[in-house]
């Protein structure tokens, strides 16, 4: 039984020792917003907050977050009350699929949370681990900054 | 003609003659139902692949009935009940089901009128629609919701009736945002990935080490937990209650099976060869020729291109729940056409295409032809195993990048001749490649990856072209729409397929687009003409020559100044030479490789249902170009593919990114053209002009990496 706090709640799940953490998110936990894209680390897709800090769900035993806090694309908002990246993203229309919004959400949280200001250089750098093949990053690049704008205007952190 | 072109193309049947897809699934109660709460729902069988279809489709169902947007439900496609659209490729679907939603809508707004009109006797003329409620002068007189038992889609399509007039439209023409779009941002279940099925099962499946290769013996051996095999020659699966065992006891299998391999790969490294050699043996034939009256020729030039094998590389890999249920399976596919696998899957099964229930969920983003139909019959054939269980398949992405269907290696020869003048007068071109699609429902056999892996197997035979009526394959875009007097374009596609292939956004227009565009480029420096300049004289349509001026306006071409390492190129086409209208302006930057830092593009795809979703897949379409461009090439031994994996097939990731403009111009009155591949053949055109404008080499072959444009730099010495 591996017990962790998900998206501020405590959970406790019995996976064996060789399931990764997107594992058991998508499995036992129930949840959908983390997305297997290669299982390699090289694509971003399953990306959820450990501790506050991007981290690979794909490759991560879920024994590896014992006691520890993940937080996913649905611990970010919700429709009624939506992180301002998930507002800025439909006030943009940054996607197409979505399949890789999951995982860009959470690094771009992550990067605001450290950089409440970035320019466009930093956020590809932050992004650079994300593919999206729709070619949607432009849009996605935009919408974070005018999360960034909301977010100082209001003060909040990430 | 074969069932999934027919569909694209209703021949002259003697019915008269109704717009895209409804001519052949006629009755409107296929295309939409009326509910008495207050809701509509549409029924397109085309499919959402990440395109933002389903949006459009219902910002014209809106328009037409007048009613509100957030009235409108989509019904996703499945079998038996939706109509029949074949596939939702080729940049075809608000053609198609746009044009049959619209006039079906059209002709229940008819319909409804007539009768409020006549139950009240207050003219049709009189009544106007507010949100779906009749009103006649003295006000309220009815609505649809009122009149929704009434059954009165029960009936087919009128050809008279009369979808509203360009200038009345408000909800069309407008960007309203993407109905998916929520869902998408906030990680809920959308994706057939995301499918739970009460007691459902996972597989994973086992590949052989090769193209060709026998499974001749499994070890016995324990699996974890629950696992079992499931084999059926050379067909070879893992299931199991969890996904952890499933992936563990496949890494078992594979570790226990042992495999006859054989090599049956051309050599990558003479793959140009291996094209002409092949096509020694191919089927030749004719695209397009004529031989006007033209002066003699003062010079010709020959130049011939290449590309490598090109991979979907869709983010998510595929993805499939079956269930078996006594003698009929139903499967969750994100398949682009759900009567097509359903046919496929018949024909493996050797039973009854009604025995299927094909019911589409969306994947990943789609760009033609991937494993979305494959690992769908083979959910259907490990699900076979236990019978009422739901079994839901996922590929790895090792399969996704190595057994997905592939867009062919492709060569061009090209001769181009000019008179005295600098003009383009004689046109000659040859190109080899495999087919484009392999999709399933079209032949007798089918093509599912796993049809040929069974203990009875299928043959595999090769892909073929969709006809040039339907854009063609190979050969599309392969005739420029210059004016040229005299033309003579063959292709001959290869009759041997050691790598399976099928149909990528663009198909041949990748290689086309580019061949021609470079070639123009040539003569009009031979001309001593602008690029610019050289294809506005050839040109002799207006929408044509609109999009470049627009383009050349946005990104400032006439005063471009030249800058050390840097460069400008223009790519045009109309894609297929009947659709949509792109034009594309690169700036590139010539350091360790090239990188493509700015793209302008200008577009017209006719009347626009939604400008924002236009523009986006604009913009996606020449953001893959440009990945196409610059890095992309399968790569593989004699005997699999090895690049398996992203760090061996990159695509383009945000550093690398160019910044993207696209401007449309919008034709109301005119009919509406799919945008989905329209900027990718032009993105890699203007991308290899730059390339030439920043360092004097012409890109003979696809990706433009230091080796390729090192190689051509050593051709031109």
């Amino acid at each position: 039984m591996v017990a962790f706090t998900l998206n501020g709640d405590p959970v406790a799940v019995d996976v064996p020792d060789d399931a990764t953490l997107l594992q058991a998110l998508r499995g036992p936990l129930g949840l959908s917003g983390p997305r297997f894209g290669c299982g390699t680390e090289q694509c971003g897709s399953c990306m959820v907050l450990l501790d506050g800090k991007p981290a690979y769900a794909c490759t991560l035993a879920a024994a590896a977050v014992a006691g520890r806090q993940v937080v996913t694309v649905e611990g970010l908002g919700t429709p009624e009350s939506p992180h301002p990246l998930q507002s800025a993203f439909l006030a943009e229309q940054a996607g197409q699929c979505g399949y890789c919004l999951s995982g860009i959400l959470i690094s771009a949280a992550a990067l605001l949370a450290a950089n409440p200001d970035p320019d466009e250089a930093a956020i590809r750098r932050a992004l650079d681990p994300h593919l999206c093949r729709c070619g949607s990053h432009n849009r996605i690049i935009r919408a974070v900054r005018r999360a960034a704008r909301q977010m100082q205007g209001q003060g909040r952190a990430a | 003609m074969s069932k999934g072109f027919g569909a694209m193309l209703p021949g002259e049947d003697g019915r008269p003659r109704l717009p895209g897809s409804l001519h052949l699934n006629r009755r409107l109660s296929q295309w939409l139902a009326i509910h008495a709460d207050g809701r509509v729902t549409i029924k397109p069988g085309k499919v959402e692949l990440g395109q933002g279809i389903l949006t459009a489709l219902s910002q014209i169902a809106a328009e037409e009935l007048d009613v509100s947007l957030s009235r409108i439900q989509v019904q996703t496609a499945a079998t038996p009940d939706s109509p029949d659209e074949a596939v939702t490729s080729g940049s075809l679907s608000v053609q198609h089901s746009g044009s049959a939603l619209r006039h079906a809508c059209a002709d229940a707004r008819r319909i409804f009128l007539s009768v409020v009109s006549q139950r009240t006797g207050v003219p049709v003329d009189s009544i106007r629609i507010v949100d779906g409620s009749f009103f006649g002068p003295q006000g309220e007189i009815g609505s649809y919701w009122s009149l929704a038992d009434a059954e009165l889609l029960e009936t087919e399509a009128s050809p008279d009736a009369q979808p509203k007039l360009p200038s009345a439209r408000r909800l069309t023409g407008t960007s309203v945002p993407r109905l998916d779009l929520p869902d998408k941002v906030f990680g809920a279940a959308r994706y057939v990935h995301d499918l739970r099925l009460p007691g459902m099962l996972h597989a994973r499946m086992v590949r052989p080490p090769a193209r060709r290769a026998t499974l001749t013996a499994l070890r016995e051996g324990p699996l974890p937990g629950d696992a079992r095999a499931v084999r059926d020659g050379n067909f070879l699966a893992a299931l199991a209650s969890t996904e952890w065992d499933a992936e563990a006891a496949a890494a078992r299998l594979a570790a226990r099976a042992e495999w006859q391999a054989e090599d049956s790969l051309p050599e990558q490294s003479v793959l140009a060869a291996w094209l002409r050699e092949a096509a020694s043996r191919g089927k030749h034939s004719v695209v397009q020729e004529r031989s006007n009256p033209a002066p003699a020729a003062a010079r010709t030039i020959k130049r011939s291109f290449t590309r490598p094998y090109l991979a979907h590389a869709s983010i998510g890999p595929s993805c499939a729940v079956a269930r078996w249920q006594g003698e009929t399976v139903e499967v969750w596919t994100h398949s682009q056409g759900p009567y097509n696998l359903r046919a496929d899957i018949a024909k493996t099964l050797r039973c009854a295409p009604e025995r299927i229930i094909v019911r589409h969920m969306e994947g990943a983003g789609c760009y033609g032809h991937n494993g979305a139909d494959d690992v769908a019959l083979e959910a259907v054939l490990i699900a076979r195993a236990v019978p009422g269980t739901p079994v839901r398949l996922l590929w790895s992405r090792a399969e996704e990048l190595g057994w997905s269907p592939f867009s062919s290696a492709m060569l061009v020869d090209v001769e181009a001749d000019l008179d005295a003048q600098g003009n383009l007068i004689g046109w000659r071109s040859h190109i080899i490649s495999n087919g484009h699609s392999s999709r399933p429902g079209r032949g007798k056999d089918p093509t599912l990856l796993a049809a040929s892996m069974l203990a009875d197997p299928f043959p595999v035979h090769p892909s073929i072209n969709p006809p040039m009526a339907a854009g063609g394959g190979a050969p599309r875009n392969a005739v420029p729409l210059y004016r040229i007097p005299a033309l003579h374009v063959a292709t001959t596609r290869l009759l041997e397929m050691p790598i399976r292939t099928s149909a990528l956004r663009g198909l041949g227009a990748t290689l086309n687009v580019w061949s021609i565009e470079s070639v123009m480029d040539e003569l009009a420096a031979m001309a001593g003409a602008d690029p610019l300049d050289y294809r506005l004289r050839h040109l002799d349509d207006p929408r044509a020559a609109d999009v470049l001026h627009k383009v050349a306006a946005m990104a400032g071409w006439r005063n471009r100044t030249k800058q050390e390492g840097r460069g400008m190129g223009l790519g045009f086409a109309r894609y297929k030479n009947t659709g949509a209208y792109a034009a594309v302006i690169a700036e590139i930057e010539a350091a360790e490789r090239i990188f493509c830092r700015r793209l302008w593009i200008a577009g017209d795809v006719g009347e626009v249902v939604n400008p924002d979703g236009v523009m986006n897949q604009f913009e996606g379409g020449a953001i893959h170009g440009t990945s196409v461009a610059l890095l992309e090439q399968v790569r593989f031994d004699r005997r699999t593919v090895t690049s398996d994996h992203w760090e061996a097939y990159p695509i383009l990731r945000f550093s690398e990114v160019p910044q993207v403009q696209v401007e449309l111009i919008t034709r109301p009155e005119v009919p509406f053209l799919g945008a989905g591949e329209a900027t990718m053949g032009p993105a890699i055109a203007a991308i290899a002009a730059a390339i030439h404008d920043a360092l004097g080499v012409r890109p003979r072959a696809l990706p433009f990496t230091p080796e390729n444009i090192a190689a051509a730099m050593d051709a031109e010495a």
